[in-house]
């Protein structure tokens, strides 16, 4: 269950672990979580795990890092169940937007230690350049940092434990928009020096996004899409004109939603277009105008929206 | 092409490939590597392999096993020819057709073209 991809500079880079969930399920007494969720993560890659308040983001990442049994289904990581095995538990790693950093009382520099003691794979070195790029006090007690020094140390402990498999939920929630961009540039550089299945779920999907390779959203417990983040990007297209024009163009296609503004009409297409589609939305003076990632979230999470073919293409 | 916005290993391929036509990068000179250039755009490493991968395949680069990516000798030369083959379809339909869509007649854009050509010679 590992893979070795060749870069393009013709490198094979470390072996790395894959992702597997089979019909997962997760209860939380009567609410239900997770509903019959399957998906697989092939090593070394980004992921971007997108879904809406209560969408079992986090219930998916507890599940994958053994913090809680799956109620039915299996959860593979490397092809070995995760919860309560050390050998797979040891080499993943998941930072919630608490900052997963241990006891209040505990200062700094010991959680860093408790962290290395976990974590076979703990960079030490690593893990002090990035308490001073983030600027976390070695010597205070974890209960008197600010929000944003917790967050970071929180990325700290993530980045340095250098774990083959490492998910962050939220993680940079209290993080100022500097650190942020440090967090990014970190992340890079790591995936980059020695690839790594990373997941990252989030509610800042623009600022994300470009890390991200694969995209999954979640929805109510399910998997609504997973797909690469280019693929996806090229499937949501914004056609804009005049009404009748619109409505010709868009017959028998996936919409995703409508806005109007006088005469003009705004549709959210979902499939493919191809280069006759875009000639003849040309020649009806239709605007085509690729979506963003977030305003494709949106469309795809929305409980209202009147989605025609839902599963088919453009036609 | 038609969208404004590409995917962005796309628009990295561009870019290095106007560096090359604009001899920012020369022929047979190394290129940063795809995590410099990931750090540089913020991107995942991936993506900018993709559009090195785009680049080879296109033989503007090759690499070099275990080096690194290069700028192909004869790259400058193709693209410039490509450019070229490309123009009038690019560059020049689309402007006769605006012309023709707001009544500017055939005959002014020549004039005007030829007094810039007479002022390049002055």
């Amino acid at each position: 269950m590992t893979r070795a991809r060749v870069d393009a500079e013709g490198t094979v880079p470390p072996v790395t672990v894959d992702v597997e969930v089979r019909q997962l399920r997760l209860s939380y007494g009567r609410t239900v979580a997770l509903d019959d969720l399957s998906l697989s993560l092939p090593g070394g890659r980004v992921y971007g795990l997108l879904g809406r308040n209560g969408a079992g983001k986090t219930s998916l990442l507890s599940v994958l890092a053994g913090f809680r049994r799956a109620s039915a289904g299996e959860v593979l990581v490397s092809g070995e169940p995760v919860f309560e095995n050390s050998r797979i538990t040891r080499q993943v790693c998941l930072i919630r937007e608490s900052g997963d950093v241990g006891d209040g009382d505990d200062r700094v520099k010991e959680t860093l230690d408790i962290a290395r003691h976990l974590r076979p794979s703990w960079d030490a070195e690593y893990a002090r350049r990035l308490v001073d790029r983030f600027g976390v006090p070695l010597d205070r007690k974890v209960k008197d940092l600010s929000r944003g020094q917790r967050s970071a140390l929180g990325i700290v402990v993530g980045l340095a434990s250098r774990t083959p498999l490492l998910m962050f939920d939220e993680a940079h929630l209290g993080l100022d928009a500097p650190s942020r961009e440090a967090f990014q540039e970190e992340l890079i550089a790591e995936v980059g020096a020695s690839p790594r299945t990373v997941v990252v779920s989030t509610h800042l999907i623009e600022e994300q996004a470009p890390l991200f390779e694969e995209v999954l959203i979640l929805d109510r417990g399910r998997l609504v899409v997973q797909e690469e983040t280019d693929t996806l990007l090229a499937r949501g297209t914004t056609v804009t004109g005049h009404a009748a024009a619109v409505e010709t163009f868009t017959a028998g296609m996936t919409t995703l939603g409508e806005r109007r503004l006088g005469r003009t009409v705004e549709v959210t297409v979902f499939g493919d277009l191809d280069d006759a589609d875009r000639v003849r939305a040309g020649q009806a003076g239709l605007d085509l105008t690729p979506m963003a990632l977030q305003d494709l979230f949106i469309h795809l999470t929305d409980p209202d929206v009147h989605r025609t073919d839902p599963d088919g293409g453009p036609r | 092409m038609f969208d404004d916005r590409s995917p962005i290993y796309r628009q990295i391929a561009e870019r290095i490939t106007a560096d090359v036509l604009n001899g920012v990068l020369l022929a047979d000179e190394q290129v940063m590597s795809t995590t410099q250039y990931a750090t540089y755009y913020r991107i995942n490493p991936a993506t900018a392999a993709k559009a090195f991968q785009q680049l080879v395949d296109e033989g503007v680069l090759y690499k070099r096993r275990g080096v690194g990516m290069f700028v192909s000798p004869d790259a400058p030369a193709a693209l410039r020819a490509r450019r070229r083959e490309s123009f009038f379809g690019d560059v020049v339909d689309p402007m006769v057709a605006e012309a023709r869509a707001i009544g500017i007649p055939l005959g002014e854009i020549v004039k005007r073209i030829e007094q810039s050509m007479n002022e390049d010679v002055r």
